[in-house]
C-alpha cells in the first residue's frame, strides 16, 4: 500500500461503515416490500443484502484495527486509546477499548450474525428468511446510526495531531480483556437472532413448531457465547483485580448475567414449544425480554447511567440518542407483543405433574432471579432519583436472593429431566429417582465432615443438591439408554449436551459452594526472610525486586509455597506502574491446580521493606469456570443436532431424536 | 384471556424507559452549577511551569480567558489538547493549571503537543484545585478580565461543548 | 366454568400470587439490605447511629494517614471539605489510595466515632472521583461554609 492510500485508511473505514448502513437501510426494506406484495424477488434480497452488509462493517472494524496497529494518533480515538509502546495484541484489544469502536464492534457481530442467518437458513421458507432479516436489518440501521452520528471512531484530531497517544487503560491491557467482549458480545448480540425470528413469526403469525426448531439453535448458540463470556470475565476478574474475589454484583456483571437467566429460560421454553406447542406467547415474550435485556446490559449499564462515569457527560446527545433507540425497539417489540399475541393460541394439555410443568417451574425460577438482579441494579437508581441519598445494595442480597433459587433450581433440574411429557407421576418419579436423592443427602453430608470436621448448613445444601442433580443426571442417562452403555452414543448429539450442560451446572455449583465456604484469606505484613503460615501451607518471602516489562515497571515479591515441609511453588506478584498513564495494576500471583488455587498479590509498600500481602488459598476455585465450560460444550452438541438443519418436509423424526429433549 | 395483561410488559418497559430519562438529566453535569461562580478567583502563591517565575492571582491577564485544569496522567486531557491549541490559534487566552504532576513531564508535554497556554500556574499538591474545587481533570473556567469567575465545565472541551460555551465566553468581554 | 379455563384461571391465579409474593419478599429484604451513603457532615452531626453498615466517603486528608507499628491497620480522615471524619481499616487499601483522593469505605460507626471500615474503595480510573464523594463535596460546597483550607489540613 502507497503512503498516501495507507493514510485514507480510516476514511475507508468511514465510507464502508455508512455503505453498511445504506445496504442495512435496503435490507429493512427491499425483502418487507416482497413480503407484503408477495414478490418473491424481491425477498431475495434480504440474503445478499445480509452479507453485503457484514462484509463492509468487517471491512470498517478492520480499517480501524489498521488504524491502531499503524499508530495513527490522527484519529482521535486511537489517540485516545492507544500508545506507542502498548504491544501490538494490546493494540488490537484496544480497538474495542472504550466507547467508539466496542459499538462499532458491536455493529460489526450484528452482520455477521446476519450472515451466519443468510448462510444457514437454506432450508427455510423465503418470506420467513425476508421477514428475519429485515428485523435484523432495522436493528443494525439504529445502532450504525448511532455509531456514525454520535460515537464515530474515525474521527480525526484535526488540524494537528499527537505524536503519542494516550494509552489503554491498564486493566484492559491482558489476555482475559482480548478475548472477553468481543465473546460477551457475540452473546448480547445473538440473542438479536432469537428476538428477530421471535418478531418475524408475530408478523407472520406463523408461532408454530417448525418456528421454535428454527429459533432453537440460534438461542443456544448464543447463549454459549454469554455463558464463555460471563466465565472470561469472571476469570479475569478474578486474577485482574488482585483482590481474588470472582463475582462482585457490580452492575457490569449483572448486566450479563440478566440476559442469560432468561435466554437460559428461553431455551427451555422453545424446547416445550417445539415438542409439544404450548407456551409459545410466552416464548415469544421470553425472547423480547432476552434481546432488551442485552440491550439494556450493553448501552445503559456499561455507558454509565447506573454506574454514574462521566461516560455521557462530553455528550449527552448520546443519551437521549440511545434511550429513543432502546425505546423504538423494546416499546415496539412489546406493543407488537400486546397486539399480536392474542391471536396466537396453545393448544395441547398437560398435567401438574408433567416435564411440561417442570419446565415452567424451571422458567420462572430463572425469570425471578433475573427479576430480582435487576431490581437489586436499578434500586440505587431509583432511590437517587427520588432524592433520598445514594445508597448501594451489598452483595449479601444479591447471595441470599440467588442462592436459594438456584438450590431449587437445581432440584427441579433434576426432576425435570426424568419426567414424562404431558402427564408423569409422582410415584414413578420417586422410584427411579429415590436412591439418586438419597445418595445425594448422605453425599453431601459428607462432605463438611471430611472438609472441616465441622457441620456446614450451607455446605450440605450445596453439594447435595449438585450430587442430586449428577446423580439425576446418571439415572437418566441409565434409563434412556435402558442400562446398556453401547445405546448411549445413540442417544442424540442433543441428548448429550443436555447432560453435559446439566453436568456443568452441577460442578459450578460445587465450585461456588466449596470456594465460598473453605477459602482462607490472609492480608499479612511482611518482610523478606519472614514466614507465615495459612491453612496447611507456609508462605515464604524469598525476595523483593523491579521487573521492567514493555510498557511499565513494577515491584515485585517472591513467595515460596510450602506444605508440609515440600515446596509447591515459587510464586512472583507484582504491582506494575504504567508508564503513559502512572497507573498502578497489581498482578497476582496463582498456582492453579484442580482442586485449589495459592493466591497471591501485593498490596502497599510499608516501611522497612516490608510488604502488605494478601495471602489466600481457594479450593475448587477452578470448578466454577469448568462447570461454565460444560455448559458452554453442551450447548454447542445441542446446536450440532442434525435435526436443525434437515430440510422441513424431509424430517422424519429418529428415534433418538425424539427421547432427546435437551 | 384478559387482553390488557399483555399490555403489562409495554408498560414495564415504558416506566424503565422514564426512569433511565430522568437519569440522564441528572448525569447531565456538562455544565456544573459551581458555588464559585461569580466569586473572584482563589487567592494562590505559585511558579509558572515553563519559566519558574511566582505567580499570584495579580499574574491574571486582565481579560477574558479559561483557565483549564490538566495533568499528563490524564488521558482525556490529552483528547482535549488539540481543540485548545485551536482556541490559542483563534486568539483565546487559556491559562493553565498543571494539576497533581510531575513538572517535567508536563514540560514534555507541552513540547511534544504544542503549548495553547499564555501560562501554566505549577499546582503539585492540588492545593489550588481543591479551593476551585476541582473534581478531576480536565475541568476548565471561564474568568472575567477582573478575574472574577463567571462559569465552570468538566471534561474535555471539544466543538459542541464549546458551542455552548461560547456565547458565554464572548459575553464577558 | 370449562376446565380447561379453569386450569388457566388457577395457573394465573397461581402466578399471580407467587410472582406478589416473590416481589414483596425481595422489597423487604432490600430495605434491609441497602448501605447508604453519608457525608462526613451527616456524620459529624450525629446523624448516623452507631453499629449501622453505612458507606462514607470523602477525599482522604492531607497528613492524616497513621499506619500501625505492628500489622496492617491504619487510620485516617476523610472529608467533604466541612467536617471529616477519622476511618480505621485493617487491611490491604487499594492502588489508588491515596491523599488528597476521593474514596469511599463501607463499615461502622463505633462509640468513639471512629467508622471501623471493612472495605476501602478508591477508582481505578485516576480521572474520576466516586460519584458519591463527588456529591458530597457538592453538598458541603453549597452549604457556603467551604473552609477547605482549614479542613484540608493545608
Amino acid at each position: 500500500m502507497n503512503a498516501e492510500v495507507a493514510m485514507m485508511v480510516p476514511e475507508f473505514g468511514q465510507l464502508a461503515l455508512i455503505i453498511a448502513l445504506v445496504l442495512a437501510a435496503m435490507q429493512v426494506v427491499i425483502p418487507l416490500v416482497g413480503v407484503q406484495s408477495g414478490r418473491e424477488w424481491l425477498m431475495a434480497y434480504a440474503r445478499p443484502l445480509a452479507a453485503g452488509q457484514a462484509v463492509f462493517l468487517m471491512v470498517s472494524l478492520l480499517a480501524l484495527t489498521y488504524a491502531f496497529v499503524t499508530d495513527d494518533f490522527s484519529v482521535v480515538y486511537v489517540a485516545t486509546n492507544s500508545n506507542t509502546q502498548l504491544p501490538t495484541p494490546y493494540k488490537i484489544s484496544a480497538v474495542w477499548g472504550a466507547h467508539e469502536g466496542s459499538l462499532l464492534l458491536w455493529v460489526t457481530m450484528l452482520g455477521a450474525w446476519g450472515l451466519a442467518v443468510a448462510w444457514f437458513s437454506r432450508t427455510l421458507p423465503l418470506d420467513m428468511v425476508a421477514r428475519v432479516l429485515s428485523i435484523m436489518g432495522m436493528v443494525s440501521v439504529g445502532f450504525i446510526l448511532f455509531t456514525v452520528h454520535t460515537s464515530n471512531p474515525f474521527e480525526r484530531h484535526l488540524p494537528s495531531a499527537p505524536l503519542e497517544g494516550a494509552d489503554l487503560n491498564p486493566l484492559l491491557q491482558d489476555f482475559g480483556l482480548i478475548v472477553h467482549p468481543p465473546t460477551l458480545y457475540m452473546g448480547y448480540v445473538g440473542l438479536s437472532v432469537a428476538f428477530a425470528f421471535a418478531l418475524a413469526a408475530l408478523m407472520s403469525g406463523r408461532l408454530d413448531a417448525a418456528w421454535a426448531r428454527w429459533s432453537r439453535p440460534w438461542t443456544t448458540a448464543a447463549w454459549v457465547f454469554l455463558t464463555l463470556g460471563i466465565a472470561l470475565g469472571s476469570w479475569w476478574a478474578y486474577y485482574e483485580l488482585g483482590w481474588g474475589g470472582w463475582w462482585f454484583w457490580d452492575p457490569v456483571e449483572n448486566a450479563s448475567l440478566m440476559p442469560w437467566l432468561v435466554a437460559t429460560a428461553l431455551m427451555h421454553s422453545l424446547a416445550v414449544t417445539e415438542k409439544r406447542g404450548l407456551f409459545k406467547s410466552w416464548t415469544v415474550l421470553l425472547a423480547i425480554f432476552a434481546f432488551s435485556l442485552s440491550l439494556l446490559g450493553t448501552f445503559l449499564v456499561r455507558s454509565g447511567v447506573l454506574t454514574s462515569v462521566h461516560a455521557f457527560a462530553s455528550d449527552p446527545d448520546r443519551g437521549v440518542f440511545i434511550l429513543a433507540l432502546l425505546g423504538i425497539c423494546v416499546g415496539g417489540s412489546l406493543l407488537l407483543y400486546a397486539i399480536k399475541a392474542p391471536t396466537v393460541a396453545s393448544v395441547g394439555r398437560y398435567q401438574w405433574v408433567s416435564r411440561e410443568s417442570a419446565l415452567l417451574v424451571n422458567n420462572l425460577l430463572l425469570l425471578v432471579s433475573a427479576f430480582a438482579i435487576l431490581l437489586g441494579t436499578l434500586y440505587p437508581l431509583v432511590h437517587d432519583f427520588m432524592g433520598l441519598g445514594k445508597l448501594s445494595v451489598g452483595a449479601a442480597w444479591f447471595n441470599t436472593m440467588f442462592v436459594p433459587l438456584s438450590v431449587l433450581l437445581a432440584l427441579v433440574m433434576g426432576i425435570g429431566s426424568m419426567s414424562r411429557w404431558k402427564s408423569d407421576a409422582f410415584s414413578r418419579l420417586g422410584q427411579e429417582l429415590k436412591w439418586a436423592c438419597l445418595a445425594a443427602i448422605l453425599l453431601g453430608a459428607a462432605v463438611p465432615l471430611l472438609a472441616s470436621g465441622e457441620w456446614n448448613w450451607q455446605v450440605v445444601m450445596g453439594m447435595s443438591v449438585s450430587f442430586w442433580l449428577i446423580g439425576a443426571t446418571l439415572v437418566d442417562v441409565w434409563k434412556k439408554s435402558r442400562g446398556q452403555l453401547a445405546r448411549i452414543p445413540k442417544l442424540g448429539v442433543s441428548f448429550h449436551g443436555m447432560v453435559l450442560a446439566h453436568v456443568g451446572v452441577a460442578i459450578s455449583i460445587i465450585g461456588v459452594t466449596m470456594v465460598s465456604n473453605y477459602s482462607l484469606e490472609k492480608a499479612v505484613k511482611i518482610a523478606p526472610g519472614e514466614s507465615t503460615e495459612l491453612g496447611s501451607y507456609r508462605f515464604e518471602f524469598a525476595e523483593a525486586g523491579h521487573i521492567e516489562g514493555p510498557n511499565y515497571v513494577s515491584d515485585a515479591t517472591r513467595f515460596k509455597v510450602w506444605r508440609d515441609d515440600k515446596l509447591m511453588e515459587v510464586l512472583t506478584a507484582e504491582k506494575r506502574r504504567y508508564n503513559a498513564s502512572g497507573q498502578i495494576m497489581t498482578e497476582a500471583a496463582i498456582d492453579v491446580s484442580l482442586f485449589r488455587d495459592v493466591y497471591v498479590s501485593m498490596g502497599e509498600e510499608l516501611p522497612d521493606g516490608a510488604w502488605g500481602m494478601r495471602l489466600q488459598v481457594k479450593p475448587y476455585m477452578r470448578w466454577v469456570w469448568l462447570g461454565a465450560i460444560f455448559m458452554s460444550i453442551g450447548g454447542l452438541l445441542a446446536v450440532m443436532d442434525k435435526r436443525y438443519r434437515a430440510r422441513q418436509h424431509k424430517r422424519a423424526a429418529a428415534p433418538a431424536a425424539k427421547e432427546a429433549v435437551a | 384471556m384478559m387482553r390488557w395483561l399483555l399490555f403489562i410488559p409495554l408498560a414495564l418497559a415504558l416506566a424503565l424507559g422514564v426512569l433511565f430519562w430522568i437519569g440522564l438529566g441528572k448525569e447531565d453535569k456538562d455544565v456544573l452549577p459551581s458555588p464559585l461562580v461569580g466569586q473572584p478567583f482563589p487567592a494562590f502563591n505559585a511558579v509558572a511551569l515553563l519559566t519558574d517565575e511566582a505567580l499570584d492571582q495579580s499574574s491574571l491577564p486582565a481579560k477574558p480567558m479559561l483557565v483549564n485544569v490538566w495533568a499528563t496522567w490524564c488521558p482525556t486531557c490529552k483528547a482535549e489538547h488539540a481543540f485548545l491549541n485551536q482556541l490559542a490559534k483563534q486568539g483565546i487566552t487559556i491559562v493553565g493549571i498543571n494539576y497533581k504532576d510531575d513538572s517535567a513531564k508536563a514540560r514534555e508535554w507541552l513540547k511534544a503537543f504544542g503549548d495553547p497556554y499564555a501560562f501554566n500556574i505549577v499546582d503539585p499538591d492540588g492545593k489550588l484545585g481543591l479551593e476551585l474545587g476541582v473534581y478531576g481533570a480536565p475541568e476548565t473556567f471561564l474568568v472575567d478580565s477582573q478575574g472574577i469567575i463567571r462559569g465552570k465545565h468538566v471534561g474535555d472541551l471539544n466543538t459542541r461543548v464549546w458551542q455552548t460555551l461560547q456565547p458565554q465566553f464572548e459575553a464577558m468581554k | 366454568m370449562h376446565p380447561q379455563r379453569k386450569k388457566r384461571l388457577t395457573l394465573i391465579l397461581f402466578l399471580v400470587v407467587g410472582v406478589g409474593s416473590a416481589v414483596g419478599l425481595l422489597m423487604y429484604s432490600l430495605s434491609q439490605n441497602i448501605n447508604l451513603f453519608q457525608t462526613p457532615t451527616q456524620i459529624a452531626n450525629g446523624e448516623v447511629p452507631i453499629g449501622r453498615t453505612i458507606r462514607a466517603g470523602g477525599l482522604v486528608v492531607d497528613g492524616s494517614v497513621v499506619r500501625a507499628e505492628e500489622g496492617l491497620g491504619v487510620t485516617f480522615k476523610v472529608t467533604d471539605g466541612v467536617a471529616s471524619v477519622p476511618i480505621f481499616y485493617d487491611g490491604i487499601l487499594p492502588d489508588l489510595f491515596r491523599e488528597g483522593q476521593g474514596i469511599v469505605a463501607l463499615g461502622q460507626l463505633d462509640e468513639a466515632g471512629v467508622l471501623q471500615a471493612s472495605e476501602v474503595l478508591a477508582k481505578h480510573d485516576e480521572n474520576y472521583m466516586p460519584p458519591e464523594v463527588q456529591e458530597a463535596l457538592e453538598k458541603a460546597h453549597q452549604a457556603g461554609k467551604a473552609n477547605l483550607e482549614a479542613a484540608a489540613g493545608y
